[in-house]
């Protein structure tokens, strides 16, 4: 106790004696808050440039081979002479957007935002347990961001071989462009993400393992946590398969090795590799791609799990089960990963016990979804920005993880695999779901961020307009795929060689797609704005303007060294006691002791 | 100019939603509303407007569906895709209802259950009978769709019959080339390190093996040309250009060494496998028979592809390095499937399904299923040897420059079954 109001003590002084730099507060803090701060403002960066990405290749799509001054302005002369996109940027574009939007946007954003803001403030702790490599962590996201947009600006073009990066195609810049600097950039920075993302998990790890406050069991911790603890885990576990995966990429492209070659003629030249294979890199990518969509996702579900609860004012439905969900869902993805393999001349044998454990993960999900449907169930329901995209995420949860059954299921992917029925897919399980969980925490917690509320009338512009716009892209998709088109087309003609049915309507839902794509994307900017008009000029906020019950809500609106100036304080009940019966008012935060009699966890 | 305009009317929106934020703000204020505090009236609104976009939702669905249907590539043109249609017909049923359905739960309670003045949230933290039936219910629904769809798989990835006709679909950025087995229906070895312009599939015979050596020592890019220039006092070559030619002719020497080791192993009763397989050219159409069963096996040259045949319900990558396979029965000709689909154009086609490089979208082979006594023509056409219309028949005997009647005299002294003969690589 005594330590504790020393270090309070210290800290009024310190704002007294000697007022914090810019440089220490702003750039090179080591505070978990400022830290968050600028993951999201990173984030939302290189989202919007994702975004912008997509619009871009969109309009070759929904119009292939008419001038657009849109493109010319942002892609000149080089890449889009007169107007018209070049088939290597298209590819080039395809895969920057697919690359940052997964990882910069959704792995650094979403999570670094997040857990960095919420697992101190929410587990009752001063800080993370290291904040040197915190702030570290955040130094090499912004360095991987660099280099990746750099990327996009140099002669060869930028990565162009797919997110996925399949060598021999990323490996021989005789194969495409795009495989030469750009990919040796891609793999430089995508070396310094990982080293970002592990310091920042290890550092999470700790954190929730070690510097909870008194009375915060694991069975007392706000799934919000729980989330970011698992994802973290999953991420140590995975990460570094990949920049394993990576480094021997850069000694096959570098060094002349044969992880992933073998009997290469290309143009007319014969390579000496041999007995590589590129199904060990499929397999090594996959060991991460595949419990990469659950770090994007489950930070997501954890954040509106904890949104809904609050604002149906009734306990989360099932905690333990929710609890119970996450873990399996996180032990279960790391066995699944041979479902994006099907048609890779893997084995079938393996194909099978793939299609087994990748639709046993389905039932975690259908609990997590009923949960959060019986918790709205008898709710009183408020309707604030953070709890629409709650509510959206559920129902994009719902209908992108239903047709995820088809593509488990072997025998029906051979047929859809790479068309852009998988781009339906996991746009809405995982893009939209997790965007919309972004979304929804950034509302939410706001003024916890910046003292500041966001405006809700331009929250509900925000949320209708792009959850017509998103679902108004990515649902028309699945009728695409089906039609049999292709991922990573730069046009459709050829259906127009043997299919002039499928042509007319692969191209007529290609423009109405692109439109929506439009529309949404004008959306954003309702978003952007109102995000930064309310960091200058949005209302104050009050200490606790949800009426929530986790430990954040109790520290002053204006950030502290430390969160809390006196005492951390001690938690005596689950999160959750929302509309408990017998309470007088439809919350009691964590910090209240249990009355005499009172029924404690649940 | 117009730039100009543009970017005015940008900035003009912007100036005018901060207009209208701050009447706002300042009007919440004189009402005394905080930010946090939604008002019952917006509160409603929003719980309508759920419900209406579930509405609009499901009608946008049930449109695409009509319009579209659940496969707008038309009905499955193989065996093994009637049966997977049927299993893919049955699984969207099951996820539509469930979409549908939980959907309906979730808008509908989202609409229905909004906050009302005076009314409490009720107090339901878990109830294990409700969580039992939702772990259980989902997991028999899979545990059906499971074992179908292993039972598809099984089918579909089983091993070939021995009456299959064996393919080869050879796959180079960005085109495909065929080659069939032939008479003996076995398909003729090979190695990379043969391909030249005369054997683009690399295939392995005495005479294949001999003609790479010859190429790689003697040709104008040949070793010996190299190490003349090399060696030549009165050359003289920029630093690059001399590392460059080094380097090149050290991996010429690994190369030839492995030819002559090659060479060394190579049984030339092997040659008759290749010499009776038919080459076509690149991009030359695929003929397959109707109710024929085939065995596809799938070749790279430099990336992977992937062999697509959307009507059959078929895709496998190609491998640099590594034979796939896949087998499959057409079931509908050519003409039939244009009756079908009311389309006097419609033809099958193979398009590449993996990234491959700049030219990927393009990358396709028309098929053509006939029917037996048209494909037998077919056949006859490109296999068998008519000095009057040698140009169409494509056994490798055939196309195979000079090596003619070398070729002709290894394949009447190996007239035993190749198989038994030892495989080396
Ligand atoms: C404005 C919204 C978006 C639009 C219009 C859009 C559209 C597209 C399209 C058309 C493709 C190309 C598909 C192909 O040819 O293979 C694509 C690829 C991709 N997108 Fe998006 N997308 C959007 C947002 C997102 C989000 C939020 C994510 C986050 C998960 C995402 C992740 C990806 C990935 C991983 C790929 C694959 C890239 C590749 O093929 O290498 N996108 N997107
Ligand atoms: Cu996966
Ligand atoms: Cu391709």
């Amino acid at each position: 106790m005594a330590a504790h109001e020393a270090h309070a003590h210290h800290d009024t002084h310190g704002h007294d004696h000697h007022e914090e730099g810019f440089i220490s507060k702003y750039i090179f803090s080591q505070d978990h808050k400022m830290i968050g701060k600028q993951f999201l403002l990173t984030a939302v960066f290189m989202g919007v440039v994702a975004m912008l990405l997509s619009i871009l290749f969109r309009i070759q799509l929904a119009w292939p081979g008419e001038p657009s001054d849109f493109l010319s302005f942002f892609l000149g002369e080089t890449w889009a002479p007169g107007g018209v996109l070049k088939e290597n940027m298209y590819l080039g574009l395809v895969t920057i957007h697919g690359t940052i939007m997964v990882f910069f946007l959704l792995t650094g954003g979403l999570s670094g935002t997040f857990s960095n803001l919420l697992i101190p403030l929410q587990i009752g702790a001063r800080d993370m347990a290291s904040g040197l490599l915190n702030m570290m962590s955040y130094w090499m996201f912004l360095i991987s961001s660099l280099i990746m947009l750099f990327s996009l600006f140099i002669e060869t073009g930028p990565a162009s071989s797919g997110w996925t990066v399949y060598p021999p195609l990323s490996a021989l810049p005789q194969a495409i462009e795009g495989s030469g600097l750009g990919m040796t950039l891609w793999l430089i920075s995508m070396s310094i993400f990982i080293a970002s993302s592990l310091l920042g998990s290890l550092n999470y790890i700790v954190t929730v393992l070690n510097l909870r406050t008194k009375g915060m069991k694991m069975t007392r911790m706000p799934l919000t946590i729980w989330a970011f603890f698992v994802t973290a885990v999953l991420g140590v576990l995975s990460f570094p398969v990949l920049l394993s995966a990576a480094l021997l990429l850069m000694m096959d492209r570098l060094a002349g090795t044969s992880f992933y070659l073998s009997d290469i003629i290309i143009g007319s030249e014969m390579l000496e590799n041999h007995g590589g294979s590129p199904l060990l890199f499929q397999h090594l990518f996959w060991f991460l791609g595949h419990p990469e969509v659950y770090i994007v996702l489950l930070p997501a579900l954890g954040l509106t799990s904890e949104i809904i609860s609050t604002n149906s004012r009734k306990p989360i439905f099932g905690y333990r089960a929710m609890i119970g969900s996450i873990l399996a869902i996180g032990f279960l993805s790391f066995i699944v990963w041979g479902h994006h393999m099907f048609v890779t001349g893997m084995n079938p044998f393996l194909g099978s016990v793939f299609v087994f454990t990748t639709l046993l993960i389905a039932i975690p999900s259908a609990v997590k979804v009923f949960n959060y449907i019986t918790t709205i169930w008898r709710g009183s329901n408020i309707y604030t920005p953070a709890m629409l995209f709650s509510v959206g995420l559920v129902s994009t949860f719902i209908t992108g993880g239903v047709t995820g059954i088809i593509l488990a299921d072997s025998a029906l992917d051979i047929s859809v695999h790479d068309t852009y029925f998988v781009v339906a897919h996991f746009h809405i399980v995982m893009g939209m779901s997790a965007v919309f969980g972004m979304f929804a925490g950034v509302y939410h917690w706001f003024p916890k961020m910046y003292g500041r509320m966001l405006n809700t009338r331009l929250g509900y512009a925000h949320f209708w307009v792009t959850i017509v716009g998103a679902y108004g892209v990515f649902f028309p998709m699945h009728f695409v795929g089906l039609a049999g088109a292709p991922r990573r087309y730069y046009d459709y003609s050829v259906f127009g060689d043997f299919n002039t049915n499928s042509h007319e309507m692969i191209m007529d839902l290609n423009m109405i797609i692109t439109v929506f794509a439009i529309i949404a994307a004008f959306g954003q900017l309702i978003f952007l704005f109102n995000f930064f008009y309310s960091i200058y000029r949005g209302p104050k906020a009050v200490q606790n303007p949800w009426r929530s019950n986790t430990l954040e809500w109790t520290t002053p609106v204006e950030h502290v060294h430390g969160n809390w100036p006196g005492a951390i304080p001690e938690v005596h009940r689950w999160p959750y006691d929302y509309s408990k019966p017998g309470a007088e008012e439809d919350f009691i935060p964590q910090i209240v002791p249990l009355r005499a009699g009172e029924e404690g966890d649940h | 100019m117009t730039k100009l305009i543009v970017l005015i009317v940008i900035i003009l929106g912007v100036v005018a939603i901060a207009q209208l934020v701050r009447m706002y703000e300042l009007s919440s204020k004189l009402r005394n509303r905080r930010e946090e505090d939604i008002p019952n009236r917006d509160n409603r609104l929003n719980a309508i407007l759920l419900l209406v976009f579930m509405f609009a939702f499901f009608a946008s669905v049930i449109y695409l569906f009509s319009e579209y249907g659940f496969s707008g590539r038309g009905e499955a043109a193989s065996v093994h895709g009637k049966a997977t249609d049927w299993l893919l017909d049955l699984n969207l049923w099951i996820i539509t209802a469930v979409f549908f359905l939980t959907n309906t739960l979730l808008f509908g309670f989202a609409f229905k259950y909004v906050r009302k003045p005076g009314v409490k949230a009720y107090w339901f933290p878990h109830d294990n009978r409700l969580e039992l039936v939702w772990t259980v219910v989902p997991a028999v629904v899979l545990a059906i769709i499971i074992i179908l769809g292993l039972k598809s798989w099984n089918e579909q990835t089983d091993h070939a019959s021995k009456e299959a006709i064996r393919v080869e679909l050879f796959s180079k950025q960005f085109d495909w080339t065929v080659r069939m087995a032939g008479d003996d229906n076995t398909l003729g070895f090979f190695d990379y390190k043969l391909t030249n312009d005369n054997n683009p599939l690399a295939l392995l015979t005495t005479k294949t093996i001999q003609d790479a050596i010859d190429s790689m020592e003697n040709s104008s890019t040949g070793i010996h040309a190299l190490e003349l220039k090399l060696n030549d006092p009165k050359l003289i070559f920029a630093p690059e250009d001399h590392a460059l030619m080094v380097k090149d002719l050290g991996a010429k020497e690994r190369i030839v060494r492995m030819l002559y080791q090659l060479k060394a192993r190579h049984n030339s009763a092997l040659d008759a496998r290749a010499m009776d397989d038919i080459v076509f050219n690149a991009s030359d159409t695929l003929y397959l028979c109707k109710d024929q069963q085939y065995e596809f096996n799938f070749r790279s040259k430099d990336v992977i592809h992937s062999a697509y045949f959307p009507h059959f319900r078929v895709q496998m990558n190609t491998v640099p390095g590594q034979t796939t396979r896949f087998k499959f029965t057409p079931s509908v000709t050519t003409m039939e499937m244009r009756d079908k689909m009311s389309n006097p154009k419609f033809n099958y086609v193979l398009m590449c399904n993996k990234i491959c490089g700049s030219s990927h979208y393009k990358m396709k082979l028309m098929v053509v299923v006939l029917d037996k006594p048209a494909y037998k023509k077919w056949y006859a056409s490109v296999s068998k040897f008519d000095p009057k219309a040698a140009d169409q028949c494509k056994t490798f005997r055939n196309i195979y420059p000079v090596g003619k009647p070398k070729a002709a005299a290894d394949l009447t002294a190996t007239a035993t079954p190749a198989d038994s003969a030892i495989v080396t690589k």
